[in-house]
């Protein structure tokens, strides 16, 4: 077998310096019922090739994104990765090294974890970033719980235009946990009034920027009426292109702001691993989930990195832990890190835009079309449409004739007939003229 | 020679292959990218007035100087594919490329989570595949999938029991857990609303049983046993355990950490547990990236496995069918978005695979031989925390210190010096100055050799006095012992431009 260096004279010598007769005996603690002797039901041992063959066959069962004209978003994007982001995360000093636990053998990553935090907080106009949660939902539920921890109270106030998703794994924290959640209706105009939901309970209020639905508000009364009443704002992003176009929540007054890191250097990949990202002020560092990584001294007094605050987390403070979170998203960081840094300010600005005029070409291109509306008056690169039918059934119909056009709203809230006609359709840098041109003409023929 | 680096002896401050690494934003320069985008076209943004005042303050380099600087920071890591990663309870074993090159295929790379399901049937094919072989392998009836990593797992698990409990109407307070256990355990069951009562060990590193019997009572939800446990000891008393917890109407949840020892060999599921999580970056070679991503898909037995969280892939009469909502069942919610680690999923399958089922019992018992290899080669010099034989991992306490003035942090930052990461030290709790040896079954003998040599040869110099050589290590390391007082003291948690270089940039 490939992966095992061990003969069977190795075994032999080996088993002889343990001194015990056969491997059964370093078994022995196993209590009888459980101790199998044969294989487990399942096929044997092949070789890369009939690997590589069966899992192609898999994927060749898929219509991938790269075949076909793609408009999906919804919390996830298509996006052009530079060649260099894969092959740099592919170096095995990367891949394959654990935790930086031990600094002086992993500079590496605690330099570019380092970077990563700035980057985030950057991007997000924030003090403080963390490096890395799982991905963005997860997230939210994260800074949910640490604004309870903050505040000390436990009423969270979930804004319509928030993934489902999202606010679906709050809920199952806050069922848990025995916090209140008021997750208000599903918000396809972006015209829900929040402020009037904040009471002398609240502990945050959590809005998406730009919302699920797509639509842009300016954070900043928001803001302001949860300054006054104690409560902490948290901003939620779907998609981080959109800070290289927008004011940053930062810059609005947000305590807390989370991100789905996924557009930046990692691929669609059917919806994970991705890379949460996590920020906020200074004043709360202490009270924020997952590793951190902090500047210091060697011995010799030349400058390094150190993982930090550990005092926050499990391996420390077991059951009294911000968070339970241990394993994270590194590699999915690196890929973040190497793809904005490639990016730079001038690049990530022009990907923005770029994004922005894409989804505006779409709009533009769908306007006329009869029996669709554009709900959006503001959007990046993703709007909501109401079609004269339900958008479930037009998807697959477009799935049909080799176009992905969409997400229906459907998906997410089956039972919710009044949104059972809207469609998420999202363009970015990488949808072409011919791309458009194709969904307009199917939609056209489908809505007639 | 003035301008010699004192510490380097060289101009460059460079020391051969380890060369100085700025910042990327001490590199950067304006008007300077790595990526070729076209210039988007002009016209009125639909932005609702929110368009973006101020730069992000985002560097400029070129692609040359960002390959190059990943490169550079690259050389100053560890890594498994440089040498042995004895890292105990963390599996550090060898990352197949195979894996690699199947989750990048088209078609499973390119795959959008939420497209229409009969554009996906491969990649629900695959979650499925990989759920059979995971059912197959722990002998249970049922697996959440969509756990991101062990800790997330952990939370699956214990979610899973407080519905079920709940579903009998129960409400109880308490779940045991050894003191043994990982920081997650104790820090997951507090994350779920429960008390968590520690379970003290035997002088054999194991459960103590009647300390736990003492402890069960109606109030008591579950226990949280890693079997092996921390101590790379498997728990003789598992069954036991189990029926007693079952007595007093609790759950077992299995930590899954060190299935590596036992996979293919024993399955968890005749153990009598009710949920394990498996960590797919330890016992199935996805890599742990420098700390994630991971995968934590959780086994659930029939008692649990109603209340297994959404989404799950079923069997449709059209092919596969995934179920994101259940109205009427008793799923108890959603954990993570979207599906869970599908790049981890394909990489476990290519995986488990390769081995098949012959293939996977020998990686349990190479893991296991391996670490008693070791164990036996350095018990005489070195002090095994406990008699007789291990599984996967030795463990040893600092008494073969005492008096020398080395401790077993020193001890492992002279293995650095070595070429070795140190193996896990002070963990687990129960063991003073623990020093916790994962050797993995992808290490070769001769490889174990000379990882025995040098623990000998280090033993032997604490206790003919070097003491010094131990304080002073690590030497030839890109950076030498870090002060985390002072990075904790006054946390610098970003990089911020100095005075002058904001001047220089108005």
């Amino acid at each position: 077998m490939r992966y095992l260096p061990l003969t069977p004279e190795d075994r032999r010598s080996m088993l002889a310096k343990i001194g015990v007769a056969s491997i059964d005996d370093l078994y022995e603690d196993v209590p009888a019922r459980a101790r199998r002797t044969g294989t487990v039901d399942l096929p044997p041992h092949q070789g890369e090739l009939e690997v590589e063959r069966a899992i192609s066959a898999l994927a060749r069962q898929n219509l991938g994104t790269g075949s076909a004209p793609s408009f999906l978003g919804a919390g996830a994007y298509r996006h052009h990765v530079p060649a260099s982001v894969d092959h740099l995360i592919q170096r095995g000093e990367f891949l394959t090294s654990y935790t930086p636990y031990q600094p002086e053998v992993t500079q590496g990553t605690l330099q570019y974890l380092f970077e990563f935090q700035t980057q985030v907080a950057l991007l997000t106009g924030m003090d403080v970033a963390n490096a890395s949660m799982y991905d963005g939902a997860t997230s939210v539920a994260e800074a949910v719980m640490m604004a309870n921890r903050v505040t000390r109270r436990d009423r969270a106030v979930l804004s319509g235009g928030l993934h489902p998703h999202y606010a679906e794994i709050t809920a199952t924290h806050a069922r848990f946990l025995g916090f209140d959640l008021a997750r208000q209706a599903p918000d396809p105009t972006g015209t829900e009034d929040l402020i009037a939901t904040i009471d002398a309970d609240t502990s945050c209020v959590v809005v998406q920027y730009p919302s699920f639905f797509g639509h842009i508000r300016d954070l900043r009364p928001l803001a302001e009426a949860c300054r006054k009443a104690g409560a902490l704002l948290i901003v939620a992003i779907g998609e981080i292109v959109a800070m290289g176009a927008l004011e940053p929540p930062g810059a609005m007054g947000a305590d807390i702001v989370t991100a789905e890191g996924q557009s930046l250097g990692n691929s669609l990949g059917f919806g994970g691993p991705y890379v949460g990202l996590f920020t906020t002020r200074d004043k709360y560092v202490r009270q924020m989930p997952g590793r951190l990584v902090g500047e210091t001294r060697d011995a010799d007094g030349r400058r390094g990195w150190v993982l930090t605050l550990s005092t926050r987390e499990q391996h420390i403070r077991r059951e009294k832990a911000t968070s339970n979170i241990c394993t994270n998203s590194g590699l999915c960081a690196l890929a973040f890190t190497i793809h904005l840094t490639l990016l730079g300010e001038a690049g990530f600005a022009r990907l923005a835009a770029l994004n922005h005029a894409a989804a505006g070409k779409l709009a533009d291109r769908l306007a006329g079309i009869g029996g669709l509306e554009i709900l959006n008056k503001s959007f990046f690169n993703e709007f909501t449409v109401r079609l004269k039918t339900p958008a479930a059934p037009v998807v697959e119909a477009l799935a049909k004739r080799g176009i992905l056009g969409g997400v229906p709203v459907s998906r997410f809230f089956p039972k919710e007939k009044s949104l059972e006609s809207l469609l998420l359709l999202c363009a970015t840098e990488t949808n072409t003229d011919e791309d458009m041109a194709a969904l307009a003409g199917a939609l056209k023929e489908l809505l007639k | 020679m003035s301008n010699l680096d004192p510490v380097t002896g060289t101009f460059s401050g460079n020391r051969g292959l380890q060369i100085e690494e700025p910042l990327i934003f001490e590199q950067g320069q304006e008007g300077r990218t790595g990526v070729d985008l076209p210039a988007p076209p002009k016209g009125a943004d639909r932005l609702g007035g929110m368009a973006r005042k101020g730069a992000v303050g985002l560097p400029g380099l070129s692609e040359p100087q960002v390959v190059r600087h990943y490169t550079r920071l690259s050389q100053k890591n560890y890594a498994i594919d440089s040498g042995l990663y004895p890292l105990g309870s963390c599996t550090m074993k060898h990352n197949p490329r195979l894996n690699e090159k199947m989750v990048r295929l088209p078609g499973l790379a390119d795959l959008h989570p939420l497209q229409p399901l009969s554009t996906v049937q491969g990649a629900l094919a695959l979650i499925d595949q990989v759920a059979h072989w995971l059912k197959t392998l722990t002998g249970m009836p049922a697996v959440a999938m969509s756990p991101g990593a062990g800790a997330h797992g952990e939370l699956c698990g214990i979610m899973a029991i407080r519905a079920a409990l709940e579903h009998r109407g129960e409400t109880r307070k308490r779940i045991l857990v050894p003191e043994s256990a990982h920081g997650t355990n104790p820090a997951t069951a507090a994350a779920c609303g429960y008390e968590v009562d520690a379970i003290p060990a035997n002088a054999k590193g194991r459960v103590d049983l009647e300390a736990f019997r003492a402890k069960l009572g109606p109030d008591v939800a579950g226990i949280m046993i890693t079997n092996p446990n921390t101590c790379g000891l498997f728990e003789p008393d598992i069954v036991e355990i189990a029926e007693a917890i079952h007595g007093v109407g609790g759950y077992f949840y299995c930590d899954g950490a060190n299935f590596n020892a036992i996979v293919g060999r024993v399955r968890p599921g005749d153990l009598g547990i009710d949920c394990m999580h498996i960590n797919l970056h330890k016992t199935f070679s996805t890599p742990h990236g420098g700390g994630g991503p991971g995968a934590g898909p959780v086994v659930l037995s029939e008692a649990l496995a109603p209340f297994a969280p959404l989404p799950y892939v079923v069997h449709g009469k059209d092919g596969f069918d995934l179920v994101e909502h259940d109205e009427k069942g008793r799923a108890f919610g959603r954990l993570k978005g979207f599906h869970g680690q599908m790049g981890m999923f394909v990489r476990a399958l290519a995986y488990m695979m390769s081995h098949g089922s012959d293939g996977l019992r020998q990686v349990a018992e190479d893991a296991v031989l391996n670490a008693n290899y070791i164990l036996a080669s350095l018990k005489d010099v070195m002090s095994p925390a406990f008699d007789g034989t291990c599984m996967h991992e030795a463990l040893f306490d600092d008494a073969f210190l005492k008096d020398t003035d080395v401790t077993t942090l020193d001890f492992a930052k002279a293995l650095i010096d070595e070429g070795y990461h140190p193996m896990t030290m002070y963990f687990p709790l129960v063991v003073h100055g623990a020093l916790l040896v994962e050797p993995t079954e992808t290490e070769s003998k001769d490889s174990l050799d000379l990882f025995v040599t040098v623990m000998r040869g280090l033993a032997a110099r604490a206790k003919a006095g070097e003491a010094q050589h131990f304080h002073d290590a690590p030497k030839l390391t890109p950076r030498r012992r870090l002060d985390e007082t002072a990075a904790a003291r006054s946390p610098v948690l970003r990089w911020k431009p100095t005075v002058e270089t904001k001047q220089a940039a108005e």
